[in-house]
């Protein structure tokens, strides 16, 4: 699974941070905390609110043990009594806790009892990391940075060195076809001059004379080529209006591949009208939002994906927050829908009922619509002509286990046709009037 | 055995001479393709620049091009909600209990929405209070999405801002001078909250007049029963509890009383354990209620005063002298007979507007102590007083008013003074107009207050004492209204929104600890405290009782006050248009109506005597159109040229009838709904019945008339009807016979498998769905053919398609007429008849207009044969049969032979002429973002050539049959409906699944009255009809 650096795991809201540290490093030689358990926890307990290198709901994190040392000169005792409780540190009258609280916003941060030392020590552990060690790549500010090529450099210049390579051994094999002719026509002249005299070959009629007078064999060949023609040119009119593979560019590049398939999103999360409704529901920006209020960015490794497929994430994100008028931390109250561009197109006189399939039938989304979960964009996986609908109701048996509707007309169909499963097609599944009303 | 009666729909039909009829019975396609007209030109053909070749090369590229174009497809962008609505989901739709009330009809109905857009009005069952949703309350949600409607309050012709309009109209209003009044002009409104705001009004502002004022007004019965029971209202009916209802020219099936009554009406017309209600009918215009009545008497107005006198003096008491023709002295002596059998299961109606004739009716009923009388309870939905309005007039032409705030009114249509209304309202300094509409008044206003629909509105309405209609916003305004209750709010200086105030309201005063979320959910309220009421009218009875004792005062002044001239005109509202307010409304301008079956007009009804007289003619032209002569209608001065004449049978001689409604001319109407004449001028003091002078006008009228259209072949034995007492005494085979072919000289019935041409296909299994109609409850009223248009996305083609029988209604009512009085001179007649020469002289005799024909209504839809004619011939396989009994129609597959509508033995296959919506040239709601709104979602809009019937509503026979798989449970009876079976509230149509052997439907397939329409032709229907019977025992 790809990580997404703040998630918001937890559904504990609205805390206040640590601002706070001890100047001296005693307690954190003390207890050395492990800085890979440290990350877990913090996803786990604290993303929710707080972030690195950025202030949230609470205030950011980075180093936050040696600022608060430095600055308040506070050390870990007064931290573990935060984190654990820090109302009652409040309460205290304790002066830096109360300052912290006012500033922000008189919101308690949640308290956290049951985190022990040695968790709270591998959490301040992860937030000292200076970030450069991870991972060089993550800041153009690190030391081992390297600036990445660009999309169109590294493509130019992968072409260019293909078409030199071709181009050299084209000119080569000219050279090797001029060499050859070069050379016969010597051997020719050697001949001359020695007067040997080249045997003429007896001219024999050539083929395609010999074709052209066999009336059998031109009418023969002249069917095949009609017949061909007729059949490509069936096929060619045929997929006209079907749009199988249709996949535009949308205003929003959203990716299926890290939301249904990384993240395992259950699709009717998103297209919950799917199991009541005709429609499966495009979603609307609120549900976006339910995870994306605390999701700005993705993950670093995330991103270094997204350039394989030459889009900024975080740049997405941020067009999701502008339609919805989100910034950054509450709504402005402008918002812009976003005009979709719509993949799956039925068109008017067909009716198609998504809950018929998906909550009655059970048919997985898939089934229709492809290995979404793979799609970086997505696209019309299947043809959706009708012939297409007609095979899976041909070959599909209707689920009627548990299902009261069906109990008497199943049992009463099923034995006239002698079968065990009925198909959709049995069912009536192929009656006009079931699609064209 | 079923009547042998002949019927027939049209007088055309009774000329044998007429080659018509004959043209047209053989022709499904009444216009030929014009190839001779065009092809015979020969000099058109030679100057014509374009050679075959040129022509074939055209053909040629622009086929190349369109494939070319095809390639490319478009590309469809798809918008999600940013905050999506939690109650929203797309694809499912959401229902609102509300309540449709524009001052003319009020209904508790339920709201379909589809992704926060009303797309059809649906009954309110649980409610009920006021009977069903109407064909214009149904109608009444492409109202919603009218492209004139008034966007934003308006200074004149110039749009302002509300805070404009605000501070202004304030200051005005604070500015008049304390002699000055200050008017509320509105329609009825009978809600408590806006009551309430009235009155706080007036204690601010002072000196303020409230006018209630009804376009058709039915002042005379609310003044005869203020006069009898001390309050002002109507007496409420039961028409389910009457055994035998008289009708003195009231049309209660139509409007009268505010409408309502007929689901009650229609509940004891179905005959129960032998027995059924009779109903009689005295009338001068045949009225939808005429047309359902056992027996119908036409007598002119002035004679319906006369026979209610005298039916009162026969009932009652007390000597009144009439002189009345001796066969309607006989009808009113038996109609008085009849009542004294019934007694309490009696029950006397009236539609004279005179207080005289309203008391008497009331006397009567008091006097029967009738079951379905309930002066308690009072029906609300008419408030308008003629002299309070008459007042009004008089003060603002003496300049006694300072402001005129009128709501929901358009006088300067509906008053027939409307020239003294202009007159007065230049004298008020202050003339607001809150309307929909910048319509005929609202246009002359300072102010034009931009109303939102009812739909996007709250609301609260008392339709009968102590039942509360809730009315809750559907949509959010789609343009910039306000409600009139807000805007009063804001005058009277209430900060609170309009329904923060009327849950303020209903919390204090009607609630009484009830939930206003449930009242608001269920869309009504019932209260159980209407005790203190009720004694008020209880003790106003006694006193009245103590001291009038029945003595025929009332009855005598009515007799004289009956004065007969000439010609008398009954003005009347029609099924499909009302009082006109909805003229701009295309599903009804092309509503048939029920009696004529014309569309997109009103006209003089004549009746066949008095135009022969005049020199009227009605004819049909070679197309199938009707055409009839235009008249010029005077009335006291007040005078109408070019009205269209239309001759109807069953009209009283001497009578006319004319329709309000029409002939519109303001801004407000598209050019195409500007139809019809306005009746208005002629509604002189407020009353229906004018002496008229009727005189013939040069020219002929082309009505849109789909009488001729869809005849059945010429095939009789459509209708089976058959009287109480046949059908109490007779055998079913008597009166309900299978019809019967010769197999091998051997009389076979055709429901034999052995005169099958076809396999039968075995249907036992899954759903078998069967409609059900009962011709004795389907009163013609036409609430299904609108609901169809709106589940179905039908198109409107305009007058002009419809004249050319290019209609597309899927449903249809066909009316047929009989051709004799009564069924027995019919087959009286018919049996004496001996001989060639008697015959052809006798059959020619029994063809000429009956006066007074018996009338039938049919609803005729698709009746997915099981072995479909039309399946059989279609070409490429565009319609088959499911397996669930419903032929289906695959649009796209269609080529537009029209094989199939030729096979069809019932005519009820429609064919799209031309592309109906986004297209200029039928410029209805379909041609504009707005009115497609409208569209239901699950049904295609059909395009161009291609064939369209009704598809027995599988959108929502599949829509339930899901809900039942999603939910694991087989469907229970009653959860299937069609669009018009859910709009009947008649229990007329009755649908579902007859594999369910419990299902009223299967019930109703067995009955004995069950019979196919042209069951000989052994198409073997799934819509059942039941045998017609008609309560003609005279008592």
């Amino acid at each position: 699974m790809k990580q997404v650096i703040y998630r918001n795991l937890t559904s504990k809201i609205l805390s206040l941070g640590f601002i706070l540290l001890l100047t001296f490093s005693t307690s954190l030689t003390a207890q050395e905390g492990d800085p890979a358990k440290g990350k877990s926890l913090f996803n786990t307990n604290c993303a929710a609110c707080h972030k690195l290198d950025k202030p949230m709901t609470g205030p950011a994190l980075r180093n936050v043990e040696a600022r608060l040392a430095e600055e308040e000169g506070l050390d870990r005792e007064w931290l573990n009594a935060w984190i654990r409780n820090s109302s009652a540190l409040i309460k205290s009258g304790d002066a830096y806790a109360n300052k912290v609280y006012a500033e922000w916003n008189n919101v308690a941060m949640t308290a956290f009892p049951t985190l022990s030392d040695q968790d709270i020590s591998d959490i301040l552990a992860y937030t000292a990391v200076d970030p450069c060690e991870l991972n060089p790549q993550s800041s153009p500010d690190c030391p081992g940075y390297i600036p990445p090529p660009t999309q169109e450099g590294e493509s130019g210049s992968g072409g260019i060195s293909q078409n030199l390579i071709l181009g050299a051994l084209a000119v080569l094999f000219a050279l090797l076809a001029m060499a050859l002719v070069l050379v016969k026509r010597t051997l020719n002249r050697f001949a001359d001059a020695k007067g040997i005299q080249i045997p003429v070959e007896e001219q024999r009629k050539p083929l395609w004379k010999a074709f052209i007078e066999n009336q059998f064999l031109v009418l023969v060949t002249a069917i095949f080529f009609l017949l061909a023609s007729g059949y490509f040119a069936y096929g060619y009119l045929m997929q006209i209006g079907v749009d199988q593979g249709y996949e535009p560019i949308q205003p929003i590049h959203y990716s299926h591949r890290i939301h249904a398939g990384d993240n395992g999103i259950d699709c009717k999360y998103c297209h919950s009208s799917a199991r009541v409704s005709k429609h499966s529901g495009i979603p609307s920006l609120n549900i976006c939002m339910n995870c994306h209020k605390s999701i700005a960015n993705v993950a670093p490794e995330t991103l270094a994906e997204g350039k394989e497929y030459g889009v900024d994430y975080d740049a997405e994100i941020q067009k999701l927050y502008d339609a919805v008028g989100w910034d950054g931390t509450g709504y402005t109250g402008e918002s812009k829908p976003v005009k979709w561009i719509r993949i799956h197109n039925l068109p008017d006189f067909a009716y198609f009922n998504h809950s018929q399939h998906v909550s009655v039938a059970g048919v997985e989304c898939q089934t229709c619509h492809g290995p979404v979960e793979e799609m970086e964009i997505m696209y019309q996986h299947s043809p959706l002509t009708m012939g297409w609908c007609i095979n899976c109701h041909r070959e599909t048996n209707v689920k009627v286990k548990d299902n009261g509707y069906y109990t008497k007309i199943h049992e009463e169909l099923s034995k006239k046709y002698g079968v065990d499963q009925l198909t959709a097609a049995q069912m009536g599944g192929l009656e006009c009037g079931k699609c064209h009303y | 055995m079923s009547s042998n009666k002949k019927y027939w729909k049209s007088v055309e039909e009774l000329n044998e001479n007429s080659s018509i009829v004959e043209t047209l019975q053989q022709n499904e396609f009444v216009e030929e393709i014009p190839t001779d007209e065009f092809l015979g030109d020969k000099e058109a053909l030679e100057s014509s620049s374009t050679s075959r070749r040129d022509f074939l090369k055209y053909v040629g590229f622009s086929t190349a091009a369109a494939s070319l174009a095809a390639c490319e497809g478009p590309v469809i962008k798809s918008i999600p909600y940013v905050v999506q609505p939690t109650e929203i989901i797309p694809g499912v739709a959401n229902y609102y209990a509300t309540t449709i009330a524009d001052g003319f009809d009020f209904t508790s109905v339920l709201v379909k929405t589809r992704e926060g857009r009303p797309i059809k009005i649906e009954n309110n069952t649980d409610a009920a209070t006021n009977g069903i949703a109407n064909a214009r309350v149904n109608a009444s949600v492409l109202g919603l999405y009218d492209n004139l409607r008034v966007k934003s309050p308006m200074k004149g012709d110039a749009k302002i801002s509300w805070d404009t309009f605000m501070s202004e109209t304030t200051s005005k209003l604070n500015g008049l001078s304390d002699d000055k009044q200050i008017v509320f002009l509105t329609s009825t409104m009978p809600s408590p909250s806006t009551k309430k705001l009235v009155s706080e009004f007036a204690e601010k502002y002072g000196n303020v007049k409230h006018v209630v004022y009804d376009a058709v007004s039915e002042s005379a019965t609310l003044d005869a029963y203020q006069a009898k029971y001390g309050k002002r209202g109507m007496a409420n009916y039961d028409f389910s509890k009457a055994k035998t209802i008289v009708s003195v020219g009231a049309d209660f099936i139509g409007d009268w009383q505010g409408g309502g009554f007929e689901s009650g009406y229609a509940k004891k017309r179905i005959p129960d354990h032998g027995k059924m209600s009779r109903h009689i009918q005295f009338e001068s215009n045949m009225s939808l209620t005429g047309a359902n009545a056992d027996k119908r008497v036409p007598l002119t107005p002035s004679q319906q005063k006369l026979a209610l006198a005298k039916l009162y003096s026969l009932v009652v008491g007390g000597a009144v002298s009439v002189d009345l023709p001796e066969n309607i002295a006989k009808a009113v002596q038996s109609a008085a007979n009849e009542i004294s059998k019934a007694g309490s299961n009696a029950v006397v109606v009236t539609g004279i507007q005179d207080v005289n004739a309203q008391t008497v009716a009331l006397e009567i009923n008091e006097y029967l102590n009738s079951k379905a009388f309930d002066p308690k309870t009072t029906i609300n939905t008419r408030q308008g007083s003629n002299k309070a309005v008459m007042q009004l007039v008089a003060d603002m032409k003496a300049g006694n008013v300072g402001a005129v705030i009128m709501n929901g009114v358009n006088p300067m249509y509906t008053l027939p003074n409307s020239n003294d209304f202009e007159e007065g309202l230049k004298k008020a300094e202050l003339s607001i107009a809150f309307s929909m509409k910048q319509d005929e008044t609202a246009t002359i206003c300072d102010y034009i207050a931009a109303l939102p629909h009812n739909l996007e509105s709250w609301g609260d309405f008392e339709l009968k004492s102590g039942h509360y209609s809730m009315m809750q916003p559907t949509i959010r305004p789609l343009f910039d209204t306000k409600q009139f209750q807000e805007v009063l709010l804001a005058w009277n200086g209430n900060s609170s929104s309009y329904r923060d105030y009327l849950k303020s309201v209903w919390t204090a005063d009607i609630l009484n600890g009830a939930s206003f979320n449930k009242a608001v959910q269920d869309g009504f309220f019932v209260s159980t405290s209407s005790a203190s009421e009720a004694d008020v009218v209880a003790s106003t009875e006694d006193t009245t009782e103590e001291s009038e004792t029945p003595n025929g005062n009332t009855a005598r002044a009515l007799a004289r006050s009956s004065k007969s001239g000439g010609m008398e005109l009954t003005l009347y509202t029609k099924t499909g248009m009302g009082d006109g307010q909805q003229a701009n409304n295309p599903w009804l301008q092309e509503f048939p109506d029920p009696i004529s079956r014309t569309t997109w007009d009103n006209y003089l009804t004549v009746s066949r005597a008095d135009a022969e007289q005049l020199g009227l003619v009605n004819e049909n032209v070679a197309n199938g159109g009707l055409n009839g002569s235009y008249a010029k209608v005077t009335v006291n001065g007040a005078t109408i040229e070019n009205v269209p004449v239309l001759i109807q049978p069953g009209q009283a001689k001497g009578s006319v009838g004319l329709a309000f409604g029409y002939g519109r001319t303001s801004s407000a109407l598209k050019e195409e709904m500007k139809t019809g004449v306005n009746a208005y001028p002629l509604y002189q003091n407020f009353n229906t019945v004018q002496e008229v002078t009727v005189e013939k006008s040069s020219g002929m009228h082309e009505f849109a008339c789909v009488q001729l259209h869809n005849t059945l072949m010429g095939r009789g034995d459509i209708i089976k009807e058959t009287s109480l007492e046949i059908f109490n005494t007779k055998d079913k085979h008597y009166w309900n016979a299978v019809p019967e072919v010769s197999l091998n000289h051997v009389e076979t019935p055709v429901t034999s498998p052995d005169v099958d041409l076809w396999d039968e296909f075995d249907r036992s299994i899954g759903h078998h769905f069967n409609l059900s109609i009962d011709l004795n409850a389907c009163t013609g009223c036409g609430a299904c053919v609108i609901a169809c248009h709106a589940e179905n996305n039908v198109p409107v083609v305009g007058k002009s398609e419809m004249r050319r029988s290019r209609d597309m209604h899927w449903l249809r009512i066909d009316r047929y007429y009989s051709s004799q009085d009564t069924f027995e001179g019919d087959n009286d007649k018919k049996d004496n008849i001996s001989g060639l020469g008697s015959s052809l002289s006798e059959f020619g005799e029994m063809e000429s207009p009956a006066d007074n024909p018996q009338v039938a209504f049919q609803p005729v839809m698709c009746q997915h044969c099981n072995h479909a004619p039309c399946e059989t011939v279609c070409p490429v396989a565009a319609t088959a049969h499911g397996r669930q009994g419903q032929n289906h129609m695959a649009y796209n597959r269609c080529v537009g032979t029209r094989y199939c509508a030729n096979n069809c033995p019932y005519k009820v296959r429609r064919f799209n002429w031309f592309l109906y919506n986004q297209n200029d040239e039928f410029d209805y709601y379909m041609n504009d973002d707005l009115g497609r709104m409208v569209l239901n979602p699950d049904v295609t809009v059909r395009s161009r050539g291609v064939m369209e019937k009704c598809s027995m509503c599988i959108q929502k026979t599949q829509k339930t049959i899901l809900d039942a798989k999603r939910e694991g449970r087989p469907v229970k009876d009653g959860e299937f409906q069609t669009a018009c079976s859910a709009a009947c509230g008649n229990g007329a149509m009755v649908f579902g699944d007859v594999n369910d052997k419990e299902s009223k439907i299967a019930e109703l397939r067995e009955d004995n009255r069950a019979y196919h329409l042209l069951e000989h032709v052994g198409v073997k229907p799934n819509v059942v009809y039941q045998t017609k019977v008609r309560n003609t025992t005279e008592a």
